[in-house]
């Protein structure tokens, strides 16, 4: 009954030509957003006269895959992709397993000391030790240029840790309980009965941690000494960053003539790419997580 | 429970002091600790990893805070280390970084609120106008996308645009404007606007979506309410829309003001160069210079804490002011 109404609201001139200009707007700024993206992507496809001199361009006019095979060609940014999916792979497991295996016993209102640990995870994201006295930690562990310094330090996100716990404590305390019956043990009933049923959050987790792990600029920078040990990170700004120290990554990269401006934009669509490829499930699952992330206990 | 009474203290009778009472009856607090230990066993186990990680990676660094009291030897430790009060705040205070430092963190952060923090606000509700369903999904999925690249990819991307020999925007900037070439990365004149234009490519898209919640949710009958009572379109954006979400942007200004200090390590970082050092370093960066790059560990952690403590009187003092002003607050 109001539809009509409506209707005939939007349709007064000045209501449209509101709309088109906030369309026209909210495109421009789509537009603006992404054409960065395009135009790197174009970029590590063009040879190094046309980088110089055309002003803008979305597709090279002589499309080469030099860059490419260039920067695979060198043990410095082979050895960063490698390192770097694996300190994903694994600090993604890791990770999930620390956050998982907290969040389970958490969410049992019934376990004794439950409200004080609950208590002492919330007090973190409040206050923390900060950068020197972490580092001193980490430093004291004896884990300076170690993978593990990339894992451990950000093992558990305090609220990731929180969502997994409300996730857990929706579940139909039914199920469990029937498992007990069974003569299902607590670790049981989190193996076989909880875990199943949290297939989608662990999912969503996993991508979390990951894209954290493989973005992570400041935990190589305060921990990896050794330049053979870099994440990928740590090269695309050795090599782009304002303040570059490019001679210096350059000599490492062992070569006397190469694609000196390609290359800067061919590293970072590598950097970019398995993020843009997972962009996808990204957006589906990262905006129902800021959304349950935001709903108080 | 072990608390130590003193002799001719009175003691109450058994009426619980802290907790409700029904959880008493209930819980374990009567039962020995090792009956409930047994008891939950395996519940305790699973718990027992993350607590490690939280006592070692989090609790740990707090104590090593105490080191901003004392002058750290790293080969006498933290408690073998010499106490020295509060020296290192004071040579902090006194010094010739702290003016600098404030100030910078002070504009950075008010270009935050001034110009970052509306933004996802105004494009929320702007999408939320935006009628055909297909393109307002496009756009967002779109917008998105910079919340998942890193910081070193946005710097880079900075670099490749904005650089003096090849980058793109500085050349158009170049034809448009003439005169000398400008290296925008480099200079200190360039580096707030960067760091706003960043911040705003990067996080606007991505802070919508907590907006646009707020609006989802708001009751669709308030509209037809008030259409029948004859507003329009600009009155029901008025007295309907922005109200429903004000209490959406009261929550995060608060956790905005609470990270006022928090100018975002990474971003600075990879943006401060040797010409633009006087206005890049703030709290955060000076923290690394001092403590990794020169080894004052004390005279850093000091620094930190001074930023961490602001940070909790800065949260705790906008939530109050939140309550005082009539709104729900955050806790």
């Amino acid at each position: 009954m109001a539809r009509s109404r409506s209707v005939r609201y939007f349709d007064s001139p000045g209501s449209r030509a509101f709309d088109a200009l906030n369309l026209l707007l909210l495109i421009g700024l789509a537009v603006v957003t992404v054409l960065p993206l395009l135009y790197v992507v174009a970029g590590s496809f063009a040879t190094e006269s046309e980088i110089s001199s055309r002003p803008f361009f979305l597709w090279p006019e002589k499309f080469v895959t030099d860059t490419y095979k260039y920067i695979f060609s060198t043990d410095t940014f082979v050895r960063a992709l490698l390192t770097t999916i694996a300190v994903t792979a694994v600090g993604t497991v890791v990770q999930l397993f620390l956050t998982l295996t907290m969040a389970y016993p958490l969410a049992k209102r019934q376990l004794p000391g439950r409200a004080l640990v609950l208590n002492l995870v919330l007090f973190t994201l409040v206050f923390s030790g900060g950068m020197i006295p972490t580092y001193l930690v980490v430093r004291d562990l004896g884990l300076l240029d170690s993978y593990w310094a990339l894992i451990l330090p950000l093992a558990i996100n305090p609220f990731y840790l929180i969502v997994v716990k409300s996730f857990f404590q929706e579940l139909p305390e039914a199920l469990e309980e029937a498992a007990r019956i069974d003569g299902c043990n607590e670790l049981n009933v989190f193996l076989r009965i909880v875990l199943p049923l949290s297939k989608p959050i662990i999912a969503t987790f996993s991508l979390f941690y990951a894209v954290a792990i493989w973005n992570d600029y400041m935990s190589p920078l305060l921990y990896i000494d050794d330049s053979r040990k870099w994440t990928l990170q740590m090269i695309v700004r050795q090599l782009t960053a304002a303040n570059a120290d490019s001679a210096n990554v350059l000599q490492q990269l062992e070569t006397v003539s190469f694609p000196e401006q390609g290359l800067k934009f061919a590293v970072v669509v590598v950097a970019t790419l398995p993020i843009l490829l997972f962009y996808p499930f990204l957006q589906k699952h990262f905006a129902k997580g800021v959304m349950i992330g935001s709903v108080k206990e | 429970m072990a608390t130590e009474l003193a002799p001719n203290q009175v003691v109450p009778p058994a009426v619980p002091m802290t907790g409700p009472a029904p959880r008493r009856k209930r819980g374990g607090r009567q039962r020995p600790l090792w009956r409930d230990l047994l008891r939950y066993r395996w519940l305790y186990l699973l718990l027992l990893p993350g607590l490690v990680y939280f006592i070692v990676f989090k609790y740990l660094p707090m104590y090593g805070l105490t080191i901003a009291f004392k002058d750290y030897v790293p080969f006498l430790g933290y408690s073998g280390s010499q106490w020295v009060g509060l020296e290192h705040f004071q040579a902090l205070f006194t010094g010739p970084d702290f003016g600098r430092l404030m100030i910078n963190t002070l504009i950075l952060a008010l270009l935050t609120i001034v110009f970052v923090f509306p933004a996802p606000i105004v494009v929320a509700l702007m999408l939320n106008e935006l009628r055909i369903r297909v393109l307002k999904r496009s756009v967002q999925s779109l917008i998105y996308i910079p919340h998942f690249l890193s910081w070193t990819i946005v710097a880079s991307l900075t670099y490749l645009l904005f650089s003096v020999d090849f980058g793109v925007i500085a050349g158009w900037l170049h034809d448009v404007v003439g005169g000398q070439k400008v290296d925008y990365v480099a200079q200190a004149d360039w580096f707030r606007p960067l760091i706003v234009l960043q911040l705003l490519w990067k996080q606007t898209g991505w802070g919508t979506i907590i907006y646009l919640a707020a609006l989802a949710s708001v009751d669709t009958q308030l509209y037809e309410a008030a259409r029948v009572d004859g507003a329009g379109r600009w009155r029901q954006f008025w007295h309907i829309t922005l109200p429903s979400i004000q209490p959406t942007i009261v929550v995060m200004a608060i956790l905005t003001s609470g990270n006022l200090m928090d100018s975002g390590f990474e971003q600075i970082w990879l943006m401060t160069t040797s010409l633009n050092r006087d206005v890049a370093d703030v709290f955060d960066t000076f923290v690394y210079y001092v403590g990794i790059t020169q080894g004052s560990f004390s005279y850093a952690t000091a620094v930190g804490l001074f930023k961490g403590v602001i940070g909790v009187v800065l949260i705790f003092g906008s939530n109050l002011l939140a309550k005082r002003l009539g709104q729900r607050g955050l806790f």
